[in-house]
């Protein structure tokens, strides 16, 4: 099934495409290994604890109140206070639960949560107890869809301990983050295409070395927005928390759960949430790069050694301030509005993007086009289509269609009206009113006009009781 | 799948020796595969089924990662573990929970069809494992010169990209007809939740959630109103369904100090800007 002729086409791709040099993980040792691995549990760890704390400061000072701040200095202590309470709680077990997947579920969605880091790249090469090495665990060519495949397998955390806690809210719940996941994963993994695309490389450190010159979130602005809106979809949080809508559910999928259990959902929550930031931190931050031309400072000191770490940090917080700021800002999405916009605006939108990025990638490889002349005709185009777009006349609103005549017997035989369709006056209605008017005589006719007065075809469906049903807060 | 894995995934390339990381890997993986997938078999409930295959499919992709062959391990865990069985789990779900299958044979005879199906394969797993003991790989290295992804693209997008729009296609079109298929036209138009509210405030029906019950010392119970800030008891605080049955009661038998009208004089009759409705 070979087509000869396509053949040379991986030849000028590929040559096009400039493979900078990847993190050199050679010189690791496996006690290296051993701390870094460590380190980044916990790292993780310690920053669960301050990111619930700064969750609850930032939304308390978003509400004009304090927040946590009894325990220790500014209430530091407050969540630590918190994970302590949640371990020495009753550990309760559903007697209709499914035990081993009731068990193994929050296990399943921590250690998918604790995956991701392992890929993601917190600083360059730095010397580490004499040995050159990478602030990086590990790092190989498909990593970034190793982290799709992380968060997608805790999908399964969620959607098992759901079904096993046998009740029907965390059922629901866990239907619905199915639905949720699914549909936003695709989203999201479409975003994430175009970073791809323009640095040639789906590695986690290739990615970040080739935002050297500009972070791909200006060139890829609307790819950002779509990884950005999704990824919110993704971690389950507000405006996008369906799974655990309180005002609906309890709380979804963990309402069941209690005690260490409970806490383990909690735990991967918010890893899952440091999770999606650092990605978008790497993929189109530029990682651990130093912003605002620092990097310049000094002959790039500020890029080199521990420094790049602090970088790292501060761009991951920057996100984590925007998680807590939309959460003190919108309100959740009703089911299918969320639904639709994941399927018929982000999709499509995230769709269109990779065509457009894939064709300016292939004019620019294929053809002798350099990139300001290529850049100068997009934006004229645009330019033009949006001045296109104003002599486009407005769209009036269609005038309400009029009802059409129902003719019953259209068919051939008589058939009852469908919803929407009225019956027209009966024939024989209309004959009876002619016999009445010229004084119409006989017992027979008079009963049958007493007969359909008492139930007038048109609004025979409306409820005798005239309330409304309403929901009963 | 795993970083360690990753880590563990030493070159099987051009010596055709599997090194002892590789090894330990395998006669890891190895038995639980094998086990989750009797439990396939032998498990009772459909989603444990679900499960077995799952734990089946990430060990083959830490497999395949060994084989230095990442690009396909990961999406494997993507497309058949995050996508495909998730799918499969969420139809087990909205099926039942408890709803056991059938054990009911349809087809006659599937059993020797069956056993004779699965000794065909069985001979021919044998017969391919017997004669791949002794295989060199070649070219491993060649075909993983610029990383494993570019090189999986360079064959499907230049070598197999006929096959591949083909397959595309094909699952476009099921896709569609499966869109075709559950396709129901609507009737009436979509009344959305806008239309909904404009008319109830047209109607000049009440906006707001209905009052909770009344709850009093002696009764919490959905059937007694709750009282308005008037002192009268809401009639629409008791659910429709107990007033239309007749089973609500009045504020006077749980509350000693209100008569029968629901008048009393806590909390006092006041009006708050004069022009409420009085009830």
């Amino acid at each position: 099934m070979a087509v000869p002729g396509l053949a040379t086409l991986g030849g000028p791709l590929a040559a096009a495409v400039e493979l900078p040099p990847s993190a050199d993980f050679s010189n690791d040792t496996w006690w290296i290994v051993a701390i870094k691995a460590v380190g980044i549990v916990v790292f993780l760890l310690t920053s669960v604890l301050i990111a619930i704390w700064f969750e609850r400061k930032v939304v308390a000072r978003m509400q004009i109140r304090p927040g946590p701040n009894v325990h220790g200095p500014f209430g530091l202590l407050q969540s630590l206070a918190d994970a302590m309470k949640l371990l020495l709680k009753e550990d309760i077990n559903v007697k209709a639960a499914d035990k081993v997947v009731y068990i193994v579920a929050p296990m399943i969605s921590v250690f998918c949560a604790l995956l991701t880091f392992a890929v993601i790249p917190l600083g360059p090469v730095v010397s580490m107890f004499g040995v050159e090495t990478p602030v990086q665990l590990t790092d190989f060519p498909v990593a970034v869809l190793y982290i799709l495949a992380a968060t997608s397998v805790g999908v399964y955390g969620i959607v098992l301990g759901g079904w096993a806690s046998g009740s029907t809210y965390p059922l629901l719940g866990a239907v619905r983050s199915t639905a949720q996941v699914i549909s936003y994963e695709l989203a999201m993994g479409l975003s994430l295409v175009s970073v791809f695309v323009m640095a040639g490389s789906m590695s986690t450190s290739q990615i970040v070395e080739s935002q050297d010159s500009v972070w791909w979130v200006f060139p890829l602005l609307p790819a950002f927005v779509i990884y950005f809106i999704s990824m919110v979809g993704e971690v389950n949080r507000l405006p996008f928390d369906l799974p655990e809508a309180e005002g609906e559910l309890v709380s979804g999928f963990m309402t069941e759960y209690s005690s260490m259990k409970f806490a383990w959902f909690f735990l991967a929550e918010y890893i899952n949430m440091l999770n999606v930031s650092a990605v978008a931190t790497t993929l189109f931050f530029g990682g651990w790069k130093a912003p605002f031309g620092l990097g310049l400072i000094n002959d790039g000191m500020l890029n080199q050694g521990w420094w790049p770490v602090l970088w790292f940090l501060a761009k991951l917080w920057f996100f984590m301030f925007l998680f807590v700021w939309i959460r003190g800002t919108l309100l959740r999405f009703r089911y299918d509005q969320f639904m639709k916009f994941g399927w018929k605006v982000l999709i499509p939108a995230a769709l269109v993007w990779i065509v457009c990025v894939a064709v300016v990638q292939g004019v620019r490889q294929f053809t002798d086009v350099d990139l300001r002349t290529l850049l100068i005709v997009l934006g004229v185009i645009a330019v033009v289509g949006i001045g296109l777009s104003f002599l486009v006349p407005e769209k009036k609103p269609e005038p309400e269609p009029e009802p059409e005549a129902f003719d019953a017997f259209a068919g051939g035989y008589p058939v009852p009206p469908l919803p929407g369709q009225t019956l027209p006056p009966s024939p024989r209605r209309a004959r009876l009113e002619a016999q009445r008017a010229q004084g119409g005589t006989g017992t027979a006719t008079a009963t049958i006009t007493q007969a359909p007065s008492g139930a007038p075809g048109a609004d025979a469906d409306t409820p005798a009781d005239g309330e409304q049903e309403e929901t009963r807060g | 799948m795993s970083p360690l894995a990753a880590g563990l995934a030493t070159s099987l390339a051009e010596s055709g020796t599997t090194s002892a990381a590789e090894g330990v890997l395998f006669w890891v993986i190895a038995p639980v595969m094998v086990i989750s997938a009797l439990g396939l078999l032998f498990a009772r409930k459909t989603v444990h089924a679900a499960m077995s295959i799952v734990v089946v499919m990430i060990s083959l992709a830490i497999l395949y990662v060994a084989q230095e062959a990442p690009f396909l391990g990961v999406v494997q865990v993507i497309v058949y573990t995050g996508a495909v069985m998730m799918l499969f789990l969420f139809v087990l779900m909205l099926v039942g929970v408890d709803s056991s299958d059938s054990l009911v044979e349809t087809i006659s005879g599937q059993r020797w069809i069956g056993l004779l199906l699965g000794g065909g394969l069985a001979a021919v797993l044998v017969g391919v494992v017997l004669t791949a003991a002794d295989m060199a790989p070649v070219g491993l290295a060649e075909a993983n010169a610029d990383t494993n992804p570019v090189g999986v693209a360079r064959v499907i997008f230049s070598d197999y990209v006929f096959a591949l729009e083909v397959v595309g296609t094909l699952l476009v079109i099921a896709a569609l007809g499966a869109l075709v298929l559950t396709h129901r036209q609507r009737l009436t138009r979509l009344v959305g939740q806008r239309e909904r509210s404009d008319a109830r405030v047209a109607a000049g029906a009440v906006l707001t959630p209905l009052p909770a019950p009344g709850v009093y010392a002696r009764s919490n119970a959905m059937d007694v109103p709750a009282l308005g800030p008037d002192g009268r008891p809401l009639e629409h605080s008791v659910p429709r369904v107990l007033r239309i049955r007749g089973q609500e009661r009045a504020v006077s038998d749980v509350h000693a100090e209100i008569g029968a009208e629901g008048i009393g004089s806590t909390p006092p009759e006041r009006s708050i800007t004069g022009e409420e409705q009085v009830r």
